[in-house]
């Protein structure tokens, strides 16, 4: 049983619905032969939740409105940067990632529409992934099965995750072919890899929400519940985390040509920022999409000094966010965890 | 080892199918079940009786490792359920009370995944669960959403669920609460045939003794988290009233209480030994005896110039036990 080889063969059953062990199989016991015919427990689940949620009339309200902002905001970003162009070639530069920065006055760009909407769509589709199956019965039935408990949370959070997925994913191309239509100038590669990564980093902030929900759904018996307190968190965050970081912080040192102190002071207040995924996930997006972004944090004269004002390079920005995407990362990890935790604890009953 | 992990039997001939020994779970302070021992032979139905909050539904939890022991071990088909949950799901049913199906998929469907989960092939699956639901009378029902099923459908959708996995022993947590008096005697009627043409061990779990009786080879009551006895039913009453006093209940006509004559009258009757009446019913007065004096204690009460309208010589059928030992614990039960 614990043999490294089994271990392995374990997990690589578990992914990939048991292919065939490379080379290793004489030891294979008929047993072991049949389940890999069936495919595994967690790939069966991963597929159910999957068909649910497309199912859902939840889900396609979520789609419906992701969709409308996306062209309303296209629609805007677009007719403003066409009077724009070629104006200088400064503005030239990645003009296609505008698309997503650029808003028209009325309307926000698509990227801050994503930190506002991304948390709706995870909490929609994770607030009640535990408790209503504990509700309807259906997971003292489940438990009763020969399947592991982790593979419950885990295929409840790659269904989900996949669906945002490709969502985004769909969303997101639709928009740049639009945008190619609608601008006639084509991305370029770099562009590319800039909105692929973009989406990318997207649908992990959108996992935090989501990992966010189904602790909560975890924790919280009733699915109203668990659906107010991920609304009140998203809210805290996005309404008056600012605010208390401002309380938090205090005011800026008293003398403003004292330089050590208000870095120090903004490096502060930057780092209680932080702790926010969407903060996040806005200054990660910013870097991403607005390649002449440069740096993050506070910079002295001395730095700026001899500095040349181009956009940076591809591998640059992304080596700019890295900590933010491990940081969110790590944040649902931590989400994670902590509905591992109470789950595995948990007497499942019937209906309670 | 080997032979537990292939999922081929590693219970030895002889061996019971179920054996707890010395059981202990605590909530707290609260004792849920009580240093439980039992045994149960394959091919047996086992009934499991008691009030609510007696720790029946904790011990099927426990037994299919879905709770954790304090104390005590649990051997279900030869393997420690607390320590291999899995080998012993894949080779027991479990039916919770009040088991729920995705709604908006089909019975048919709601089989379909739950074969899945067991790792049954596709074939394989649809084929058996067409077998199971022509069984269970479900046929018609069967591309019906699960949402639109009775009560007592969705029982026996859940009966055929269990029976997927083609278990060795199924475990039922309350199957009959809920259903109409009909329904419960097909239902139990189901069950025995099963158990009877395959061969399957069943564990089942109930308050209404009277009901689950007709079906079991052996029941265990089970109160206040222990076993108070264990045998067949006839075993059960002999062994719940041995020693106790014969008991005659006269109704007397009239108006108001007459308690207070009769105990005169029966004052002189040899072997009487207490005369009550309860409150409610005062025409009702109940004589505890010592040996059988019935024809004495008549004699008595005519002679006193009373009407005797009725009298009966009390006997301990299976709903008497019932009401000495759940009613009657009712009060310190009910804390779960």
């Amino acid at each position: 049983m614990t043999e490294p080889f089994d271990v392995l063969r374990g997990i690589r059953a578990r992914f990939f619905g048991g292919g065939t062990p490379g080379g290793a199989a004489p030891a294979a016991t008929a047993a072991a032969e049949g389940e890999r015919a069936a495919g595994s427990p967690f790939l069966a689940i991963v597929r159910k939740e999957i068909s649910d949620h497309v199912r859902s009339w939840r889900y396609v309200i979520l789609v419906a409105l992701m969709l409308l902002t996306c062209l309303a905001s296209l629609y805007t970003a677009s007719s403003a940067m066409r009077s724009a162009v070629s104006t200088d070639n400064a503005v030239r530069s990645f003009f296609f990632l505008k698309l997503f920065t650029a808003s028209g006055g009325s309307l926000p760009p698509f990227i801050t529409f994503v930190s506002f909407l991304g948390p709706l769509l995870g909490i929609g589709l994770g607030f009640d992934a535990i408790n209503s199956e504990r509700s309807k019965g259906t997971l003292s039935r489940m438990m009763a099965q020969p399947i592991h408990r982790d593979d419950v949370l885990n295929a409840k959070f790659v269904g989900a995750l996949s669906v945002i997925g490709v969502m985004f994913f769909a969303l997101g191309f639709l928009v740049m072919g639009l945008g190619i239509v609608l601008l006639g100038i084509p991305p370029t590669p770099e562009e590319v890899w800039r909105l692929v990564l973009f989406l990318l980093l997207s649908t992990v902030y959108v996992g935090f929400w989501l990992g966010l929900s189904i602790l909560l759904s975890v924790r919280f018996r009733q699915a109203a519940t668990s659906a107010l307190s991920c609304i009140g968190i998203w809210i805290f965050f996005s309404v008056f985390f600012s605010m208390l970081v401002n309380l938090i912080a205090g005011p800026g040192p008293a003398d403003p040509n004292n330089a050590e102190a208000v870095i120090r002071h903004t490096q502060w207040v930057q780092l209680l920022e932080r702790i926010s995924p969407s903060q996040l996930f806005s200054e990660a997006t910013t870097t991403l999409l607005v390649p002449s972004v440069r740096a993050l944090g506070p910079l002295t004269m001395e730095q700026i000094v001899g500095a040349i004002p181009s956009p940076l390079p591809l591998g640059q920005s992304l080596l700019l966010v890295w900590p933010q995407l491990t940081c969110m990362i790590a944040e649902t990890l931590i989400c994670f965890a902590i509905s591992y935790v109470l789950f595995m604890r948990q007497e499942i009953r019937s209906r309670n | 080892m080997a032979a537990v992990v292939n999922g081929t039997a590693a219970r030895t001939d002889g061996e019971p199918l179920i054996q707890l020994t010395n059981l202990t779970k605590m909530y707290g302070d609260f004792t849920a079940v009580n240093n439980l021992s039992l045994s149960i032979s394959p091919g047996e139905i086992f009934g499991l009786l008691g009030p609510n909050g007696a720790g029946k539904s904790t011990t099927i939890l426990m037994m299919l490792g879905l709770a954790e022991p304090t104390s005590g071990k649990v051997r279900v088909c030869g393997v420690d359920s607390t320590r291999q949950p899995l080998l012993v799901k894949r080779r027991v049913g479990y039916l919770p009370d009040d088991v729920g199906f995705y709604e908006d998929r089909t019975g048919l469907e709601n089989l379909l995944y739950t074969a899945e989960l067991n790792r049954i092939p596709p074939a394989e699956a649809r084929r058996r669960a067409r077998e199971l639901l022509e069984r269970i009378g479900l046929k018609e029902a069967a591309e019906k959403r699960a949402g639109t099923y009775s009560r007592g459908m969705r029982q026996r959708l859940g009966l055929a669920d269990v029976l997927m996995k083609k278990p060795e022993a199924i475990i039922l947590d309350e199957p009959t609460l809920g259903i109409d008096p009909e329904g419960v005697r097909e239902l139990l009627q189901l069950i025995r045939s099963l158990s009877r043409d395959e061969g399957l061990t069943v564990l089942l779990s109930s308050h209404q003794l009277h009901q689950v009786q007709q079906i079991c080879d052996r029941v265990g009551l089970f109160v206040r988290g222990s076993l108070l006895a264990l045998g067949t039913v006839e075993e059960l009453s002999a062994q719940l009233f041995a020693g106790e006093p014969l008991v005659v209940e006269a109704e007397i006509g009239g108006d108001g209480s007459p308690l207070a004559a009769v105990t005169e009258a029966l004052a002189s009757v040899d072997g009487v030994l207490q005369v009550v009446s309860a409150a409610e019913q005062p025409q009702l007065v109940t004589v505890s005896c010592s040996r059988d004096v019935t024809a004495s204690i008549a004699r008595a009460i005519v002679g006193a110039g009373m009407e005797l309208l009725s009298l009966s010589k009390k006997r301990y059928g299976l709903d008497e036990i019932y009401h000495r030992y759940f009613e009657g614990g009712k009060r310190h039960d009910r804390a779960v």
